[in-house]
C-alpha cells in the first residue's frame, strides 16, 4: 500500500506541474476558437476560457485576411530569415571549424582563442554599434540586415570544433593521400559524418531565430520585412481588447514550432542537452 | 571547457616537403574554410564591439546631424553611473535575477528529479513539459497578459479560490507587483531548459552509487543531499551562471507588457540601453551602457570558468 503510494505521488506531482504548462497553452486555443468577443472578456478569468465549448475558424480568417497585419507575409520573412541563417550558418561555421581542427596555417589558436572569448559578448552590446552600422550602409529594413550578422556564431564553431578534433587522423589522411584537398575532405568526409552537430544547432538556431525580437524591431519598418515577433508584438499592442483575434494570431504563430517540436522531439531534447553539458 | 586535445598538440607525421604548387594549393583550400566565418565575424561581431567600445567616447547620434561628432571622453560614463533611471534599471536588473534564478533553478531540478524517476506516463509528461519552451516568447507574454488581467483575471480568480479577500491584486499596475508577475512569466517560459540540462546532468550519475547509499542506510533525503546534489556540482555551476547572464538581458517582457512601468520599476538595462541609444538616438551614450553590460556579463561567464574545472 504504502509503496504503491510511493510511486503514485511523484505521478501526482507531475500532473500538476502538466497542468501548470497546459492550462495557459489551453487558454490560448479555446480562446482563440471563441467568435464571441464580449462573451471571450467577461470569461477570460473562468474555467470556460481554458475547456473549448465552441469551435468557430471565425477569428483565424479575420487573421488570416487583415490586409494591414499580412499574417502569411511575416510567416514567409521569419522562414526566409531562419532558413538564410541556420543554413548558411552550418556550412560556415563547420567550413571554419574543420579548418581549425584539420588545416595546418599558424592562425588557428589565435583564431580559436578569439572564437571562445567573443563569446562571451551579449548580442545586447553589440545591437547599437551595429544598427548605426546597418543605417549607414541602407540595410536597414531588409532580409540581409536580419541575416548576415547571425551566420557566423561562435558557439557553433566551437561544438563543430570540439565535433571534428575528435574525429580520427587516419580517415583525414587517407582521404588526403587519394589527392583531395581540404575542402574536399570537408565535404565529403567532414560535414556529412558532423549530422550530430548539425541537427543540435540547426534546433537551436531555429528556435533562437524565431524567438529573435529586439534586433528585428530595431532594423524593419513595416510589414514588408517583419518577422512574425515583431508582428505578434504590434498586434497585440494595437488590438488588446480583441484577445479572440489576438489568440488565434499567436496559435497561428506557434503551430509550426509545435508541429517541428512533436515529429523531432528526441533531436530537441538531446540538442538542448548537449548544449548545456559541453559548454 | 575544450574537452578534447586540440589536434595541433599531436605531433604531426613526418612528410616530405611539399611542392610550391602543392602548397598554394593547399593554401587556397584553408582559406575558403576559414575566410567566409572570419569576415563575418570580423564585421558583425568584433567591429561593433570594437566600434561600440569607441562610440562610447563620443556623443555620435543615430541620424547624422549637421553638429560634428567629437569626442567627449569619460563623459558618457560619468553621466550614466550619475544618472538614477540607470541606477535604478540596473537594481531592477539584479532584483529579477535575485528573484527568478532561485526560482526557476528549483523548478528546473524539481521536475528534472521528477522526470527522471519512474513515474507513470513518463514520456506524455516530458513531452507537455517542454511545451513551453518552443512557444514562442512573445506569444507567452500575450497568453499571461490574459492571465493577469484584472479584476477578473484567471490569476486573480485562482487567488480568491485561495481565501484572498483583498479586491485584486494589479498583476502588472502595481510598483511592487509587477517584477514579480514579470518574475513568474519568465521562469514559466524558460524552465524546462534548464530542466532539460539537469536532466542530462541526472543521467550521467552512476545508478550504483544510490544502490550502494540504500545499503549503507542513507533515507532519501540523504540520498538526494550526498548523491544527487553533490553529483550535480558543475551542471549546478553552469545552470546558475548561463540562467543568471539570461536573466540580465531580461528586455521583450518588460518591453510588451509595462513598458518599464510603473514609475520604471520593470525598466532594465537593456531597456534603458534601448531606449536611450535606439528611441532617443544618443548612440554614443547608449554604447556606454553597453559597454558597462558587456563588462558585467563577461565577468559573471568568466566566473564561471574559473569554477568549473577544465580537464
Amino acid at each position: 500500500m504504502i509503496r504503491r503510494l510511493g510511486r503514485l505521488l511523484p505521478t501526482l506531482v507531475a500532473v500538476i506541474l502538466a497542468f501548470v504548462v497546459l492550462v495557459p497553452l489551453s487558454m490560448m486555443f479555446t480562446v482563440s476558437l471563441n467568435p464571441d468577443e464580449a462573451r471571450i472578456q467577461i470569461s477570460l478569468g473562468t474555467i470556460e476560457a481554458f475547456i473549448p465549448h465552441v469551435a468557430s475558424l471565425e477569428n483565424y480568417r479575420e487573421v488570416l485576411s487583415d490586409p494591414h497585419q499580412p499574417f502569411l507575409r511575416y510567416l514567409l520573412n521569419t522562414l526566409i530569415v531562419v532558413a538564410g541563417i541556420v543554413g548558411t550558418g552550418l556550412i560556415v561555421n563547420a567550413a571554419a571549424a574543420f579548418a581549425l581542427a584539420w588545416g595546418r596555417g599558424p592562425y588557428r589558436k589565435a583564431f580559436l582563442a578569439t572564437v571562445i572569448a567573443v563569446y562571451v559578448i551579449p548580442g545586447e552590446s553589440l545591437v547599437l554599434p551595429l544598427l548605426l552600422m546597418m543605417s549607414r550602409i541602407g540595410w536597414v529594413d531588409s532580409y540581409q540586415v536580419q541575416i548576415f550578422p547571425f551566420i557566423a556564431n561562435a558557439f557553433a564553431i566551437f561544438l563543430f570544433y570540439q565535433f571534428f578534433s575528435g574525429m580520427p587522423r587516419e580517415l583525414i589522411e587517407a582521404a588526403k593521400i587519394d589527392g583531395a584537398g581540404l575542402l574536399q575532405v570537408f565535404f565529403r568526409i567532414g560535414l556529412p559524418l558532423s549530422m550530430p552537430v548539425v541537427s543540435t544547432l540547426a534546433i537551436l538556431g531555429f528556435l533562437d531565430a524565431w524567438n529573435s525580437y529586439l534586433w528585428p524591431m530595431m532594423v524593419t519598418r513595416g510589414p514588408e520585412y517583419r518577422p512574425l515577433s515583431v508582428a505578434m508584438a504590434a498586434y497585440f499592442t494595437s488590438q488588446q481588447a480583441f484577445w479572440g483575434n489576438v489568440m488565434a494570431f499567436a496559435v497561428l504563430m506557434t503551430l509550426p514550432v509545435l508541429i517541428v517540436y512533436l515529429i523531432f522531439q528526441r533531436w530537441f531534447v538531446a540538442s538542448v542537452m548537449s548544449s548545456g553539458v559541453k559548454g | 571547457m575544450i574537452r578534447s586535445a586540440p589536434p595541433s598538440s599531436v605531433p604531426a607525421p613526418v612528410r616530405a616537403p611539399l611542392r610550391r604548387r602543392e602548397r598554394i594549393t593547399e593554401w587556397l583550400n584553408e582559406g575558403a574554410l576559414i575566410l567566409p566565418a572570419a569576415i563575418l565575424l570580423i564585421v558583425f561581431l568584433i567591429g561593433p564591439f570594437v566600434m561600440a567600445g569607441f562610440l562610447s567616447f563620443t556623443n555620435e547620434r543615430l541620424v547624422p546631424r549637421p553638429i560634428p561628432t567629437r569626442f567627449v571622453g569619460f563623459d558618457n560614463y560619468a553621466r550614466a553611473l550619475g544618472d538614477p533611471d540607470f541606477w535604478q534599471a540596473f537594481r531592477n536588473t539584479f532584483y529579477f535575477a535575485l528573484l527568478v534564478v532561485p526560482l526557476q533553478l528549483s523548478i528546473s531540478l524539481g521536475s528534472a528529479m521528477l522526470l527522471n524517476a519512474k513515474i507513470h506516463a513518463r514520456s506524455f509528461f516530458r513531452t507537455v513539459t517542454l511545451l513551453p519552451l518552443v512557444t514562442p516568447i512573445t506569444v507567452v507574454i500575450v497568453i499571461w497578459a490574459a492571465l493577469f488581467q484584472i479584476p477578473d483575471g484567471m490569476l486573480n480568480n485562482l487567488l480568491r479560490l485561495f481565501g484572498y479577500d483583498g479586491a485584486y491584486v494589479n498583476w502588472l499596475g502595481d510598483a511592487r507587483w509587477a517584477m514579480p508577475s514579470i518574475v513568474l512569466l519568465s521562469a514559466w517560459a524558460t524552465f524546462p531548459f534548464q530542466m532539460l540540462i539537469y536532466l542530462a546532468g541526472l543521467q550521467e550519475i552512476p545508478v550504483e552509487r544510490y544502490e550502494a547509499a540504500r545499503i549503507d542506510g542513507a533515507n532519501a533525503w540523504a540520498q538526494f543531499r550526498y548523491i544527487t546534489f553533490t553529483g550535480l556540482r558543475n551542471v549546478h555551476v553552469f545552470v546558475l551562471i548561463t540562467t543568471t547572464i539570461q536573466a540580465f538581458k531580461l528586455f521583450v517582457q518588460v518591453d510588451l507588457l509595462t513598458r518599464g512601468g510603473p514609475l520604471g520599476a520593470t525598466n532594465t538595462l537593456v531597456r534603458y540601453m534601448v531606449q536611450e541609444g535606439y528611441s532617443a538616438q544618443k548612440i554614443g551614450y547608449a554604447s556606454a551602457v553597453a559597454i558597462l553590460f558587456f563588462v558585467l556579463v563577461a565577468g559573471f561567464a568568466l566566473l564561471q570558468r574559473a569554477l568549473i574545472p577544465n580537464d
